[in-house]
């Protein structure tokens, strides 16, 4: 279970991107972060590993608040947390296999990793993982030599990797056309599901949150305007949380897009027929 | 969880060479040679022992150096320096020009372009040092000698540079300017010289700074400047006076660098 | 538009400020190139240079024909140039890849102290030519092949250093950032994180190090640090012309050819 209580940011040239955050995501919990660019939510998922270190408040993974750690309890801690990258952030001059066991860094000796020597156990385990994506077969090629969605694919992989107990995901879908976005996500629920894990998940997509999600949270200007589920997200709440031009914007691109699905779907079913 | 028949060892594939007997192979190649290549030098353990002393008086030179007791003969080398940078860069860039214009494929007819190119070739052949020996024979000691192997050098640098330029401009501008029935003094003028004078300002200004250091070298084969005054001040084991001339060359080719990067930076 | 306006009749390239200031600095350039010509030929004896065509022709005349049979015994003072590239090179490397790594914004510990201090050993290094650096190593630990080592060393270390401290600093910032998440130790981040990204950069400066320092090695038996330069420097203080020419065109070749084999060895890495 993660919980946050009042968490704040202010970068150095003094924009406040975390106003007093407070949010508690039990297990196995989905949830969707969404607002528009600027709202805070990359720095949000970034202060509770601290890749951005936060200005104020509190973040409890079980009982250990992660903001008062020195650096080595840091880096102990970041192993209980898989983050998931917009660009996929693979090491692409490494192989596949190596970007997977990269996610045990934190568990094994300096000697290790630099020899590639890493124990029986994690090798095992990151081919089963690989396996589980997918990309078993591509374990020994070079990550820049995958697709979009197989680079996010080891990206998920790596994560898992390090056994987490939250996993922090950004944009997973941002750079993905449409179909691989719905099939990254849907790998994502079913992962976090079969593992009982939380996980906060930054999308822009709202429709794709509205699917995906168990819960979503809406920023806006660095605070929490909207926390409910998908449902309880209405045009008014949308409202609140984008502001009225931008929001009516994305609806009707995503009416476009829905529509060119379903017409799709339509004519595979015909051709199936 | 279930650990299936998953394997559980891995090995990085190998990444430039797949043959293995290859890899051996130039493994134990690098070996043989590194110990055929450190067993070749021959050390005289008693000599830099002996010079370790040397050593530390240099570097307490270097730390504390002197430059009042050889001003004359620094300022003078100096004053060689900087004139002989500037003039050698401005007659070997002015050279470079018709030179770097007969070495570009697209501008200049086979035969000159054949002469042009094996000018570079020799030019950039030859070392900075070589040529100055040769025309310290001929011309004698002193600055003029290092002017000409300057001049001579930049021509090597820039035509080269200039002229591969000139060849990769972009060809629609050239047929454009050409299809208004343009000659070939107006083709260069109108459709060659607005696309490489940025650079070539940028290149001059960029060997002016070369040119200095090397000013600084082809004094010791009596070519004048400030290796010159150097070489006099190691040769006396002045070592605080080559401190001095040593932080002076390292001030100039970094207010060089500098200057140099700001003006390219300003003029485009 | 209703009717045509005056235009000017005369078009000019650019106004008239602007011509003026381009002469003016035309005529700067002008000015300052005949003072530093005047003060450069102060001392010049025209005789010499007069003479220069005689002198030529006679170096010419007794550099042809090459003394072929003086070959042989430049075979181990190329050797000797050879290991003297390659080993400083070696050497290069090794002290370049620490100052790299304190000198790059994004790796070094401490942005106030150590920084700066890279950053002039590097400036340093490259302001110093391997030759006056084999003059200076020479009078310390005296003649011979391990002066020209170091000097062809330290003379790598600002080159090889500058490369890669800006391969460092373009390094893509998010693969690190995702090694860093992993709870990865800063040895681990550099490993993972940033070798694997600098690597082929590092592979090509060091290949094209090595082949700029076989055509810099051959030339510091000037000032006595060894190899094939020793050699020039006895034929050229016998007036031996003939030998001379044998032995610049085996540099010639030497650097022809360690140039060929810098570019596929580039080209095979990257």
């Amino acid at each position: 279970m993660l919980i946050l209580e009042g968490l704040s940011k202010t970068y150095k040239t003094g924009d406040a991107a975390l106003r007093d955050v407070s949010l508690t995501v039990p297990k196995g919990q989905i949830m969707g972060l969404i607002g528009p660019s600027g709202a805070g939510k990359s720095t949000l998922i970034r202060c509770i590993n601290r890749l951005v270190e936060p200005t104020g408040g509190k973040v409890l993974l079980g009982d250990m608040d992660l903001v008062r750690l020195g650096k080595a309890d840091l880096r102990r801690q970041r192993r209980r947390i898989g983050m998931i990258f917009q660009e996929y952030a693979l090491v692409e001059r490494l192989t596949v296999m190596e970007n997977v066991l990269s996610g045990r860094l934190g568990y094994v000796p300096f000697w290790r990793s630099f020899l590639r020597k890493y124990p029986p156990a994690d090798i095992q385990r990151a081919y089963q993982l690989l396996d589980r994506v997918g990309l078993i077969e591509h374990a020994d090629k070079r990550a820049d030599a995958l697709s979009g969605g197989q680079r996010q694919r080891v990206g998920i992989a790596r994560a898992l990797a390090q056994d987490p107990e939250l996993l922090l995901v950004d944009e997973p879908t941002a750079s993905l056309d449409p179909k691989t976005s719905r099939q990254i996500m849907r790998l994502l629920t079913e992962i976090c599901a079969e593992r009982d894990l939380p996980a906060i998940v930054n999308i822009h997509d709202v429709p794709l949150a509205q699917q995906f999600m168990q819960r979503i949270v809406g920023l806006r200007a660095g605070r929490v305007v909207f926390d409910g589920t998908p449902d309880q997200l209405t045009h008014d709440a949308l409202t609140a949380i984008y502001g009225e031009e931008d929001w009516n914007e994305m609806r009707r691109g995503d009416e476009e897009q829905t529509r060119a699905e379903l017409d799709a779907r339509d004519r595979m079913a015909a051709l199936a027929r | 969880m279930t650990t299936g028949p998953y394997p559980t060892t891995w090995r990085r594939p190998p990444q430039i060479l797949k043959d293995l007997r290859w890899r051996i192979a130039i493994q134990i190649g690098i070996v043989i040679y590194l110990v055929l290549a450190i067993g070749s030098v021959e050390v005289n353990w008693a000599r830099v022992y002996a010079g370790l002393e040397r050593g530390q008086r240099f570097v307490m030179g270097f730390l504390q150096p002197d430059f009042t007791s050889r001003w004359r003969d620094i300022s003078q080398g100096l004053i060689e320096s900087l004139t002989m940078t500037l003039t050698s860069t401005v007659v070997g860039v002015a050279i470079s020009i018709p030179i770097g214009i007969g070495a570009a494929r697209n501008l200049a007819p086979r035969w000159i372009y054949y002469i042009c190119r094996s000018i570079i070739a020799v030019s950039r052949a030859l070392q900075e040092v070589i040529i100055a020996i040769f025309f310290v024979a001929m011309f004698g000691f002193g600055p003029f000698a290092g002017f000409l192997t300057l001049s001579f050098a930049t021509i090597g640098f820039i035509a080269k540079l200039l002229a591969d330029d000139i060849e990769e401009i972009d060809e629609a501008q050239a047929e454009a300017v050409r299809a208004t029935g343009a000659s070939w003094g107006q083709l260069v003028n109108y459709a060659v010289q607005p696309q490489v004078m940025p650079r070539l300002i940028g290149l001059s200004l960029y060997r002016l700074d070369i040119n200095f250091r090397e000013s600084a070298v082809i004094g010791i084969v009596g070519a004048g400047g400030i290796g010159a005054t150097l070489n006099t001040a190691i040769d006396r084991y002045e070592y605080d006076s080559a401190g001095a001339i040593l932080l002076i060359i390292i001030a100039v080719v970094m207010v060089a660098e500098y200057s140099s990067s700001y003006l390219r930076k300003f003029l485009q | 538009m209703t009717e045509i306006t005056h235009y000017s009749q005369v078009w000019s390239y650019r106004t008239s400020r602007g011509r003026l200031a381009l002469w003016g600095g035309w005529l700067a350039l002008v000015a300052l190139f005949v003072w530093c010509w005047q003060i450069m030929t102060r001392d010049t004896i025209w005789f010499f240079v007069a003479d220069a065509p005689t002198q030529a022709a006679d170096i010419g005349s007794r550099m042809v024909p090459p003394r072929w049979s003086y070959l042989p015994e430049l075979m181990q003072p190329l050797w000797d140039t050879i290991n003297i590239a390659t080993l400083g090179t070696i050497g290069g490397v090794i002290m370049a890849v620490p100052v790299a790594f304190l000198a790059a914004r994004n790796t070094t510990p401490s942005a106030l102290i150590l920084r700066p201090i890279a950053l002039f050993i590097i400036v340093a290094s490259r302001s110093i030519n391997s030759l006056i650096w084999a003059l200076l190593l020479v009078a310390i630990i005296g003649p011979g092949l391990l002066a020209g080592i170091v000097a062809i060393a330290l003379r790598s270390i600002g080159f090889i250093g500058k490369l890669l401290y800006e391969a460092i600093e373009e390094t893509d910032a998010t693969q690190i950032e995702a090694i860093e998440a992993t709870g990865a130790s800063g040895a681990q981040v550099l490993s993972y994180g940033i070798v694997p990204q600098i690597m082929p950069a590092f592979w090509g400066i060091t290949v094209f190090r090595w082949d700029i320092n076989i055509r810099e090695s051959t030339i510091l038996g000037l000032v006595g640090a060894g190899g094939i330069g020793l050699k020039l420097q006895a034929s050229l203080n016998t007036l031996a012309w003939s030998q001379v020419t044998v032995i610049l065109l085996l540099i010639l070749a030497t650097v022809v050819l360690s140039e060929w084999v810098s570019a596929r060895m580039r080209h095979a890495i990257i």
